[in-house]
């Protein structure tokens, strides 16, 4: 019995173990086939779509015999061979060209700093300590002490924490603007904005929206509107608006009281380049910000080129210390490249000085702007485009000849007369084919404070007095204005 | 070429790797803090202007060895330096500067013919300039701000080089970045070397054609993508392209090597290729009478179609030049922003230049424009022969005045730096960005002011500070008297 049970229980155990075996050879060779496979796969090759067929070598020799370039330059027009007026002396409110004596409105030299002694003889010491160049960039023993009390005397005079010099004014705006904005981030421009700045965008890669054509605030606000509301990405993107505080290519001012409303509505930033409006507006000459009475901290960004007012060269930006610490490691115009020769931060500084000690200047600008608006805002054919407070004053034809390229020809015709006949130097500004700006061209003019006095004796000249012949193409009259009665 | 042996690239991987992961942990703690804090109230709703990773690299690696560049001098960048004192009171996150000053000798600015601090002949007449045209015209070109030392100097730019025409500019990175664009557009091919410098980068970038790089000095490299691109065409579109440009430099400044320009023109003769040679570090400084690379390596200047340069390193002004045909010239004053946007170059620097001009050239009635040229020729064979004898990695060529010694590790270069300048010698380091991440390098630039002692001064603490850092990677030559010991007996 018990050895049948034994038996029994042997055989189902037997049963058992043979159902194991058997279930146990069954994983087995499920597992050994997995392996198999997985193995057969991993030697394959992998699947590499097809290429292209490969051109044979006497195929692409024939094609390179074949390809012809286009020349490196278009064909050269008349209006490319001609060449602008040469000066004698310097660019102040008289200087010489031709071997004549002309009154200079193409300069901007606004508080009348070029050939001022204090400038020069700053210059002149700085020239025999450092010599001309600094032959190497700021990183690189191209850092004099004259730079670093410049950049000092910049922030003291403008009332922010700190600030840093630039080599040149073009290189800011396209080297300051990539520094802060990468792929995803927002800007806004006016399309009023300088060309240039607008050529140097193109090394950008983020959005960049044109929103309004005359200052127009309502367009800017429904554009942001639009763009901030329900839209969660807008907190993480670094959102800004670039206006120019006074327009290069009309004359026109930023409303920057506005501005900073928007902004602090939609939370974006401003960079405001101040190139025309530093030491022109404001009581002080402290720029747009002074103008308006808005704290200079609700700017994020300012810059301005020390080209004009300040009569060198360079450029300056200015803000917070964390914005323009940023700037000294990651900005390529900066970093590689050599730093502002040192005698013309030496000169930036002797302005800033003169300019904070004598205020009044500013006052005979203005009243220079004044006279000028008056005597040219009844002239025929011509109107004034620009703010009365701005120091360019912008003529543009009431009526253009149809094509841009006809206006630029007529204006640069009627800018010849002037000067050959009444010795007065004036331009119409030049655009570059690469821009796309759609502004009307005029004739633009400089207004310094230098020319006061110039304004005082031309009044007791009998002779002075400037005469616009507008060219039409049928009738031809004479218009005399007397800007300096 | 660069010849990294692994064990350095290991060790300067690990050294990078700590740093990085000690950046982290500092960061993540400045998090919390802040975030106990709560900061930035007055910044509600504002995304941060400097987002974190963008500035990790300044802020957790640079900011340690800040000391080690931008060292301001209170003198002209002369052979010798007054170098001023920093202190800091955080630990290099912000310096402050001290009224003391050090006398260095300088072996790191761009001073090749000794025309940076004041000259007898050309400080009196840029003195003169100054007083006549004041320090700026206030105009841009087109406008009212060329005067007759422009027109000048253009002439004179255009007969040294040996073209046609020339256009000057205020800046000379400008001069990159805004020609190229004028130059070839949408359509249009950029062939760049690698190694070329980051203005030629941005104007290619900014240009709108598409860009391909060739190997470091390669022609044979060059011509396999030339006959690739010509014969694919433009992408995706197929067509020809419109112009195909290639960019090389006379001497690359992070290597000091000179270009192999005659192979190159040869290859773009070949292909119908335009030539694009940046003489920013080569002009003035090498070929017999200064005139650049062309003149050194023998290459015809009117097989070159544009050729550019910089006032700033031989002629210590500031500034740069594009020299070409009177065409393309009177192209490029029509339509470069550059010319028709910016303020005019300043005048006290536009004569600086005409003045080094005419001494190099020997006009001003003397000989030292080729006792300079000659000085820095000999100055620069015998630096580099000794550094190498000495057992230094230096890069670069015969004849070139820019020679790199490679540091690699992260942390040899502040230890090279300021050891250097506890010995009153001022050399300049380049890391990351300059150069690739694991090749970072000290940059010795020789001047024609340099004497034969302070040379010999130089390479006296370069050896000492060499050996206690760590830097001599290769054996160094035995001294002759101990050969010649040998011979006798």
């Amino acid at each position: 019995m018990i050895y049948e049970r034994k038996a029994l229980a042997r055989a189902d155990r037997c049963c058992c173990c043979d159902c194991c075996c058997c279930e146990g050879t069954r994983h087995l060779v499920v597992e050994v086939l997995l392996v198999t496979v997985i193995l057969f796969q991993l030697t394959r090759k992998s699947y590499k779509p097809p290429k292209k067929p490969l051109k044979r070598r006497f195929e692409i020799d024939d094609l390179c015999e074949e390809w012809v370039p286009e020349p490196l330059h278009p064909p050269i027009t008349e209006d490319m061979k001609v060449k602008p007026p040469v000066l004698e002396s310097a660019a102040g409110c008289h200087t010489i060209t031709d071997g004549k004596e002309v009154v200079n409105f193409t300069s901007a030299n606004y508080v009348g700093l070029i050939g001022h002694e204090k400038i020069i003889d700053s210059c002149v010491c700085s020239l025999q300590k450092y010599g001309v160049g600094s032959c190497g960039p700021r990183g690189f023993y191209g850092t004099t002490d004259v730079h670093l009390d410049c950049e000092t005397r910049i922030a003291k005079f403008m009332g922010t924490p700190d600030s840093i010099i630039y080599s040149y004014g073009i290189s800011t705006i396209f080297s300051v603007i990539p520094a802060f904005c990468k792929k995803g981030d927002m800007i806004h421009m006016s399309k009023l904005i300088h060309c240039g700045s607008v050529l140097f965008f193109a090394f950008c890669n983020f959005q960049v929206f044109f929103y309004f054509k005359r200052n127009d605030m309502t367009s800017l606000e429904s554009t942001l509107d639009k763009l901030t509301r329900g839209n969660k990405q807008a907190e993480k993107m670094r959102c800004y608006i670039v206006v120019e505080a006074v327009y290069q290519n009309s004359g026109q001012i930023a409303p920057l009281d506005e501005i900073v409303w928007l902004k602090e509505k939609y939370c974006f930033r401003v960079i405001l380049d101040e190139s025309h409006s530093f030491g022109v507006l404001g009581n002080s000459g402290r720029g747009l910000a002074e103008y308006y009475g808005v704290s200079i901290d609700k700017i994020d960004i300012i810059t301005a080129g020390m080209g004009n007012a300040l009569a060198t060269d360079g450029d300056f930006f200015t803000g917070k210390v964390r914005v323009v610490d940023h700037q000294r490691l990651s900005i390529s115009g900066y970093v590689f490249s050599a730093s502002l020769p040192p005698y013309l931060a030496s000169a930036a500084i002797s302005a800033v000085n003169y300019l904070e000690d004598n205020p009044t200047v500013l006052t005979s600008l203005r009243s220079n702007f004044a006279l000028l608006w008056k005597g040219l805002s009844d002239v025929p054919g011509l109107t004034i485009a620009s703010h009365p407070l701005s120091p360019i004053v912008f003529l543009k034809l009431k009526k253009s000849t149809g094509s841009s390229k006809s206006d630029l020809e007529l204006l640069n015709n009627l800018a010849d007369r002037v000067l050959k006949e009444d010795s007065v130097f004036i331009v119409s500004p030049k655009r570059s084919v690469l821009d796309k700006c759609h502004l009307p061209v005029g004739i633009r003019l400089f207004v310094s404070a230098g020319s006061f006095r110039l304004v005082e004796e031309s009044c007791n000249h009998s002779s002075g007095r400037a005469s616009l012949r507008f060219l039409c193409s049928k009738p031809c009259f004479t218009v005399l204005i007397c800007p300096f009665r | 070429m660069v010849r990294l042996p692994y064990l350095t690239a290991l060790t300067t991987l690990f050294s990078y790797g700590l740093l990085f992961a000690f950046g982290q942990m500092r960061d993540f703690f400045r998090k919390l803090i802040d975030w106990s804090k709560s900061k930035g109230k007055d910044l509600k709703g504002y995304a941060p202007i400097c987002l974190g990773l963008e500035d990790f690299y300044t802020r957790r690696l640079y900011l340690r060895i800040q000391d080690c560049f931008s060292r301001p001098i209170a003198s002209a960048p002369d052979a010798w330096i007054d170098v001023v004192e920093r202190y800091s009171n955080d630990h290099n996150k912000t310096l402050h500067r001290t009224s003391n000053t050090t006398k260095c000798l300088n072996l790191g600015s761009y001073n090749y013919l000794g025309f940076a601090a004041a000259d007898e002949y050309c400080t009196p007449l840029v003195i003169e300039s100054l007083k006549k045209y004041s320090a700026s015209t206030c105009s841009v070109r087109v406008d009212g701000g060329t005067t007759n030392l422009h027109t000048e100097l253009e002439e004179l730019v255009a007969r040294f080089v040996g073209k046609p025409a020339a256009i000057l500019f205020g800046m000379g990175y400008v001069t990159n970045s805004a020609i190229i664009p004028a130059l070839v557009g949408k359509g249009g091919l950029i062939i760049s070397d690698s190694l070329n410098h980051n203005s030629i980068v941005n104007g290619a970038r900014g240009s709108g054609a598409s860009v391909r790089v060739f190997q470091h000095n390669s022609p044979s490299h060059l011509e396999e993508v030339l006959r690739e691109q010509i014969a694919e065409g433009q992408p995706r579109t197929h067509r020809p392209w419109k112009k195909i440009i290639v960019i090389v430099e006379g001497i690359y400044s992070m290597e000091g090597e000179l270009c192999n320009l005659p192979e190159i023109i040869a290859v773009c003769k070949k292909y119908k290729a335009y030539t694009y040679l940046d003489e920013a570090h080569s002009i003035g400084a090498v070929g017999k009478s200064g005139r650049g690379v062309c003149e050194l390596l023998g290459v015809d200047t009117a097989d070159v179609d544009i050729m550019m340069g910089t006032f700033t390193k031989s002629f210590g002004s500031c500034g740069g030049y594009i020299a070409a045909s009177k065409e393309i010239i009177q192209y490029l004053k029509h339509t470069c922003p550059a010319h028709l946007y910016a303020t005019s170059m300043s005048p006290p620097a536009v004569q600086q230049v005409i003045s080094a001009i005419k001494v190099i050239l020997g006009e001003d009635g003397s000989n030292r424009g080729a006792q300079k040229l000659a000085s820095i020729r000999q100055n620069s064979n015998f630096f580099r022969s000794e550094l190498q004898k000495m057992g230094f990695e230096v890069l670069g060529d015969n004849d070139s005045p820019v020679m790199p010694i490679m540091l690699y590790n992260p942390a040899k270069i502040p230890a090279f730096s300021r050891e250097c300048l506890r010995r009153n010698v001022a050399v300049v380091t380049v890391a990351f960005p300059a150069t690739p991440l694991l090749l970072a390098r000290a940059r010795i630039c020789i001047s024609a002011s340099h004497t034969r002692e302070d040379l010999m001064k130089g390479l006296d603490v370069i050896s000492k500070v060499g050996d206690l850092v760590g830097i001599k990677y290769f054996p160094a030559e035995p001294p002759k008297h101990v050969e010649q010991d040998k011979k006798t007996l």
